[in-house]
């Protein structure tokens, strides 16, 4: 009687574990073959014209430059625009929002700000942006994945600031510096590698966004630096290009997602690798 | 918390200005993302008054989406979104269940670190590229081997059956269920190892020494002493799913039709935008669209606020224990 309880509870033992060993494979399945898709796919029709030419009419040979200046215009301007603000808002929750209730409520809401869906922030940008001015803009994608970069680096910021030891403004304070420096000269510095991270993060977490870009910079065939009209961008071209009949805008949106997938991948490591250093740097 | 209040009394006063000055610089710009979610809100509810004012609250109750005549209603997008997410979320919660179970309890210490960032890869990578891979890989793959299957054994059941009949297309909303589910996989289960690894050591290790399998300590002291937050990383992955836009717009197939086959296409509230947005004419469609994105985002904090209060509460049980 003893000996089948305990074979029995080994059996089921054996089989949830089993269980698990395979969600972990039913994963990793997935991520091999959309990787293995991409790289077969993307690898045969990567080329330097890619890199030199604009989007063309379908039928006719072309690359991806218009996009990917767009894109990197709009995520460059967008990182810039957010991260003081980001770094600014979480420095008072880590620093200064003791009391009130202020830092509470904006940690809460900068957290679901977070997972929010983003489609919704460019209905918003539209809003705000597109409408009013009454034509799609460079400027409205930028606002919009601003407004995706703030909540990320708001929280890396506050955590980061938050693991800093306190006697080293303790002993900051001591030594008579005023609180602006503590925090500037004392607290960032040794939270730097951390908020650099966050910041990285950020950077592959616009990449690759193409919902809150449809409704605000929309797309330009053309090359365009100019950012008051509307503003091609490599995300918004892979949509429009893998949506089309035409094979050839196939063969371009495989190459576009692979660039993209691979530079955001990069980012991600590039940020592991920053955070871990900085990380060694103070164990 | 890190930080010194010191009463100004004590400080030279000198220092007092850019001191207060750098604090009120923060502080405004702390309101200002607090103030975005209502920013968000206000401007979408406003943007939304010509749908209430011409469909009222039986917008939301209505199937109806004709461009033409200019009547809409929200029940067909709504349905689509739930629909879809309910699948992610059958499919994802035992799968990350069962990948934190295996990170925390049973992988050997050198597989944890590659494994964490094969998740986490899960995670990077861009949501447009899922749509690709959906439309162009798995839906024709789908259509082939995995449709004809569940069409001839589960389209016959009783009362369920109806759920799994007709043509194999490949996309549809159990198509978008499936790669939602992949795509939220390692959201919640890099929640679910998060919480796992809070179970104080010697709680499992008493288990142990009374002779407990790994799976009785994980049933019966990791499960119940971490449920809040494993309900809170589910509601986070939910949160996630509901408003997926990319993935799901290239594999649903854009139909405003109610239909009861999980094999049908549909539509979700944001495929619905991404797909029409730019190309509704007239202020009463706009508007209706609007509706919708504001619909998918009160649904989505309500969610994600829920998420957000669980995990809350399983920090502070933590806290006051330590």
């Amino acid at each position: 009687m003893n000996r089948s309880l305990y074979l029995r509870r080994r059996i089921i033992n054996a089989i949830t574990l089993s269980i698990s060993v395979l969600t972990v494979a039913f994963a990793l399945f997935w991520l091999c073959w959309i990787l293995f898709t991409l790289f077969s796919h993307g690898l045969q029709h990567l080329s330097l014209s890619l890199f030199t030419r604009n989007t063309p009419p379908p039928g006719s040979n072309g690359g991806l430059l218009n996009a990917i200046t767009g894109s990197l215009y709009m995520v460059v301007i967008a990182t810039l625009a957010g991260t003081p603000v980001g770094i600014l808002a979480g420095t008072y929750l880590a620093e200064f929002g003791r009391d009130g209730w202020l830092a509470p409520a904006t940690r809460f809401i900068n957290d679901i700000l977070l997972s929010a869906p983003s489609i919704v922030i460019g209905l918003f940008v539209y809003e705000v942006a597109v409408y009013p001015a009454g034509h799609f803009s460079g400027w409205a994608g930028i606002l919009a994945l601003a407004l995706i970069v703030l909540p990320v680096v708001v929280r890396t910021t506050e955590n980061m600031l938050q693991l800093v030891p306190n006697t080293l403004r303790e002993a900051a304070a001591a030594l008579g510096a005023p609180q602006w420096k503590i925090v500037t000269l004392v607290a960032y510095r040794a939270a730097k590698a951390g908020m650099l991270t966050g910041v990285l993060l950020a950077v592959a977490r616009i990449s690759g966004e193409t919902a809150p870009l449809l409704f605000t910079a929309l797309n330009n065939q053309f090359g365009s630096n100019d950012l008051s009209g509307p503003m091609a961008s490599l995300a918004v071209i892979i949509f429009q290009f893998a949506m089309s009949p035409y094979e050839d805008w196939h063969h371009l949106a495989w190459a576009g997602a692979l660039l993209i997938t691979l530079f955001v991948l990069g980012l991600n490591i590039l940020a592991r690798t920053v955070f871990r250093r900085g990380a060694a740097a103070h164990g | 918390m890190n930080m010194l209040n010191f009463p100004a009394s004590i400080l030279p006063q000198r220092t007092q200005l850019p001191d207060i000055a750098f604090r009120s610089i923060t502080r405004f710009f702390a309101f200002l993302v607090f103030s975005i979610l209502f920013g968000i809100l206000i401007t979408l509810l406003i943007a939304s008054l010509p749908t209430f004012k011409a469909f009222g609250l039986h917008f939301f109750v209505s199937d109806a989406w004709n461009p033409v005549t200019g009547d809409f209603g929200a029940v067909v997008p709504i349905y689509g979104t739930l629909v879809t997410s309910l699948i992610a979320m059958l499919i994802g919660i035992p799968v990350s269940f069962g990948i934190a179970l295996f990170i925390t309890e049973l992988s050997p210490v050198w597989l944890k670190r590659p494994l964490g960032i094969a998740i986490e890869l899960l995670a990077g990578i861009p949501s447009i590229i899922y749509g690709m891979w959906g439309l162009f890989v798995f839906a024709p793959w789908f259509a082939d081997n995995a449709q004809p299957w569940i069409s001839d054994h589960m389209g016959s059941l009783p009362l369920l059956g109806q759920l799994f009949q007709g043509p194999n297309m490949g996309i549809g909303m159990l198509t978008a269920g499936i790669i939602l589910a992949i795509m939220v996989i390692p959201f919640i289960s890099s929640v679910m190892r998060d919480v796992f690894e809070i179970v104080p050591p010697m709680l499992k290790e008493s288990a142990y020494g009374l002779g407990a399998t790994t799976w009785e300590v994980v049933r019966n002291i990791v499960l119940p002493y971490t449920k809040i937050g494993v309900v809170g990383g589910i509601m986070l992955g939910l949160g996630r799913a509901l408003g997926e836009t990319m993935a799901v717009t290239f594999v649903i197939g854009n139909a405003h039709e109610l239909s009861v086959s999980l094999l049908m296409p549909g539509n979700t509230i944001s495929s619905a935008l991404a797909n029409e947005f730019t190309e509704a004419v007239g202020d009463l469609y706009t508007s209706s669209l609007i509706t919708l994105g504001l619909a998918l985002f009160v649904i989505t904090f309500i969610v994600l606020a829920c998420a957000k209060l669980l995990l809350l509460k399983l920090a502070a049980r933590e806290g006051k224990q330590a």
